[in-house]
């Protein structure tokens, strides 16, 4: 029994150090220098595809110019024949002179980039050297001296390192003068030669040579050759300039292409008109024309009816239940910046509450994320209480600017609401995280709150902890609601028929569609 | 006139951003991109109002003695701190006197509060404020541990900075948004709520989508809650906040209308 498990054992032992040889001599096998046999077989000869045919190039449309597109049809090899085609490849012929801007251009950046570090390094290395000079006595006595490499070698000496740093600093103050005296020629011989580049160009085919710019994948009909606009950028795109280019089918063996097709002179320039805009073009006149219409049939004394909104409704009830409880009411204009329409828009709902706010003589607090909101707001603020008689009632410090760090924030006005304890707090404009921890901050604080946002992600919060919630468009139509002036009601109107328009539109493009004819919906399509 | 030129104003450019939109040429986006950097430089000057606001409020709040006034020292001090932390940098390696140069020139400020919030000894607060004030600038001009840096960023990189800024002021920031998670549990609590038959809905989808995200319920529950969640996630819900974008851009478009025609007014502070 004993005998049979150890020749177990052994036979286990045997296989194991089989294995072990075998895979020793397959990694050593893998790992020899063989060499590769002397005869590689010979890549069999590629023929040279068709070119492209049709090419044409034209300015690029709805740009600001600095681009050219360039169609073909595809070489007679290119998904079929001999399919021999991988790629083609775009040239463009560029004048010499364009060498000669890069580099002008390189040698002005290198002078700018000398006289910033030159601003920069030469106090430091002034104050380094008046520093060397005081320890000079201690870093010589010290056991940890400055090493340094001098003329003859490697030596331990502080007097080098201060003879280098002289040396330094005088060639800095040297050649600061002379470097910050050599920008403005280079700009100019950098503008000249940018100048002369529209002739080079004319010049075609002398002074330059065909380069590549680009690579489409066989299949390709067409490219665009994009650059900058920016005259200081390497990659900078001429305009009114004669370009001519060349294309070429490419194989997988890459000498072998097919004749070149050239295609010139063509020139970029920008457009006046972005023909893809005009739907939109469209939509704004159609609303402009509601608009001044409704606008007008207000003036004339039409009665137009509004459908109410409680949250609007809302903000009488709330500013008398502060003047009632004796508290402050707190309005917030969000995180967003004085150009946003939304802050916009939240500044003549402010306009409104605070002239109701002064006829109640009720305090009213504006913490403001933005400065530039908050110079909006202080006078917005001032003017309403002008309007409604009480400006001396009005305090500055009411209208304040807190932080334009977003947690700063709302750390900043979570604890005015607990301090302060407003009975009410209004929420319009944007905003972003803060909008939970601000509106359940008020709900702890017992306020009555009154919130309006157009970010989508933000309503939902909103919704839950706030009394009223403006959703969407209505935070743009409080300030008419609230002002109740036939001239704002029209506009409301207006966007009231700009909708139904829409709507329309929308039903006629679902059966359009569904019926085949997709053109009306294409309409519609908005590039760039 | 007072009243016209801003109306003018905002109608020229109005019109003229309204006109650039259609435009791509060069000159339309030179204009364009020459306005929004004059955007920029009235934020800086901006920048300026907004910190003599927070400063006067801050003052007001110790003059008035307000509830919490105490806090409005830390704030000040805390501000003067940073302003020169942002401003200061080490030479080398040794600190020289730059902590006690930090506490003369807080001081300093401080004692310029005091005077503007004290009714009575504002002369002695600001004798103070001098005495304070002469030994920071003493200490800075003969310290040369430290320098103030003004035309580079070099402070900004400094030890001090670097270090309030990443490990206190980033802190506070991640501890106020981590209070999210928590405001999202009461508000959830309070949204879901089976008062009736609407609230019931609501709780039902809410369930089926938090399964859906859950990774420990989602095995349970299978493909046909992931499927009913992904459809009340992208028929239902997405149409509806399509609705909403769409009357969003209307109010936008109304609103910048209202603002250029001159309808609205009252963000210029005429109600």
């Amino acid at each position: 029994m004993v005998n049979s498990v150890k020749g177990r054992h052994m036979k286990h032992k045997l296989k194991l150090v089989l294995v072990l040889l075998l895979f020793c001599w397959t990694t050593a096998a893998a790992q020899s220098d063989t060499p590769l046999p002397d005869t590689v077989a010979a890549a069999p000869s590629i023929p040279p595809p068709a070119p492209v045919t049709n090419l044409q190039a034209v300015d690029t449309d709805n740009d600001h110019g600095h681009a050219i597109t360039l169609t073909w049809e595809k070489s007679a090899d290119d998904g079929a024949g001999a399919n021999a085609v991988v790629a083609y490849d775009v040239w463009r012929w560029y004048p010499f002179d364009m060498d000669v801007v890069d580099s002008l251009r390189q040698d002005l950046a290198a002078t700018r980039d000398a006289v910033r570090a030159f601003r920069i390094d030469l106090p430091r290395a002034e104050r380094a050297l008046e520093e060397l000079r005081e320890d000079a006595a201690k870093l010589n006595t010290t056991r940890f001296r400055v090493a340094v490499p001098d003329d003859s070698g490697f030596t331990l000496t502080v007097d080098y390192a201060l003879r280098k740093l002289e040396d330094t600093i005088a060639y800095m103050r040297d050649n600061r003068p002379t470097l910050m005296n050599r920008i403005k020629p280079e700009q100019q011989e950098l503008d000249q030669a940018l100048e002369r580049l529209t002739q080079a160009h004319a010049a075609f085919p002398q002074n330059g040579e065909w380069r590549t710019v680009g690579k489409a994948l066989a299949g390709a009909t067409g490219f665009t050759n994009t650059g900058s606009k920016d005259q200081t950028s390497s990659d900078f795109f001429p305009d009114y300039s004669d370009l001519y280019y060349r294309v070429e089918a490419v194989t997988i063996d890459p000498t072998v292409r097919s004749e070149a097709v050239q295609v010139g002179p063509v020139q970029s320039t920008g457009q006046w008109f972005h023909t893809g805009k005009i739907p939109v073009v469209l939509f704004v006149a159609m609303f402009l024309v509601f608009t001044v219409t409704f606008v007008q049939l207000a003036k004339r004394g039409t009665d137009l009816y509004v459908r109410p909104l409680s949250g609007i409704e809302a903000v009488d009830d709330a500013i008398g239940r502060a003047t009632e409880m004796g508290r402050p009411i707190l309005y917030l204009l969000g995180i967003g910046v004085a150009t946003e329409v939304n802050t916009i828009a939240s500044f003549s709902i402010l306009g409104r509450v605070a002239k109701r706010v002064a006829e109640f003589q009720t305090p009213i607090i504006v913490p403001c994320y933005d400065p530039i909101v908050m110079a909006v707001a202080q006078e917005v603020v001032k003017s309403s209480f002008l309007d409604a008689g009480r400006s001396d009632d009005y305090r500055q410090e009411s209208v304040f600017f807190v932080t334009n760090y977003q947690f700063a924030y709302v750390a900043a006005v979570n604890g005015i609401m607990l301090r302060e304890r407003p009975a009410t707090n209004i929420y319009m404009g944007k905003f972003m995280a803060e909008s939970l921890l601000l509106a359940e901050t008020g709900t702890l604080a017992g306020s009555i709150q009154i919130a309006g946002t157009d970010e989508i992600a933000q309503i939902p919060f909103f919704i839950v902890s706030c009394d009223y919630t403006l959703i969407g468009e209505e935070l743009y139509a409080a300030s008419a609601y609230l002002g109740r002036e036939p001239v704002l009601l029209g506009s409301l109107k207006a966007q009231d028929w700009a909708k139904a328009v829409i709507m329309v539109c929308a039903l006629i493009g679902m059966v359009a569609t569904a019926l085949g004819w997709p053109a009306f919906a294409h309409f519609f399509q908005v590039t760039g | 006139m007072k009243q016209q030129l801003p109306r003018i104003i905002v109608l020229v450019f109005g019109a003229f951003l309204l006109f650039q939109f259609f435009v791509p040429h060069e000159s339309s986006e030179w204009i364009y991109e020459f306005l929004l950097d004059w955007i920029i430089i009235i934020g800086v000057f901006a920048l300026a109002v907004g910190i003599w606001s927070l400063f006067n409020v801050h003052v007001e709040k110790i003059k008035t003695r307000k509830f919490g006034w105490k806090y409005s020292y830390v704030t000040l001090a805390a501000f003067a701190s940073m302003v020169l932390f942002g401003l200061t940098a080490q030479n080398g390696q040794e600190w020289g006197w730059f902590f006690p140069f930090l506490v003369t020139a807080v001081l300093t400020v401080m004692m310029i509060v005091q005077a503007w919030a004290s009714k009575g000894n504002a002369k002695l607060f600001l004798i103070a404020a001098g005495v304070f004030g002469l030994s920071a600038a003493l200490i800075a001009w003969l310290d040369g541990s430290w320098s103030f840096y003004f035309q580079t960023a070099a402070p900004l990189q400094s030890f001090m900075f670097r270090r309030t800024f990443d490990n206190i002021l980033v802190s506070l920031h991640a501890t106020m948004f981590s209070l999210l998670a928590f405001f999202i549990a009461s508000a959830a609590y309070r949204a879901f709520r089976a008062r009736n038959v609407m609230a019931s809905l609501l709780l039902i989808a809410a369930l089926v989508v938090m399964s859906r995200f859950n990774p420990y319920l989602e095995p349970l529950f299978g493909e046909k809650v992931n499927r009913l969640s992904n459809w009340l996630m992208n028929v239902p819900n997405l149409a509806a906040q399509r609705a909403i974008v769409m009357g969003i851009g209307l109010g936008m478009v109304a609103t910048a209308l209202k603002v250029v025609l001159g309808i609205e007014r009252n963000y210029m502070g005429k109600g």
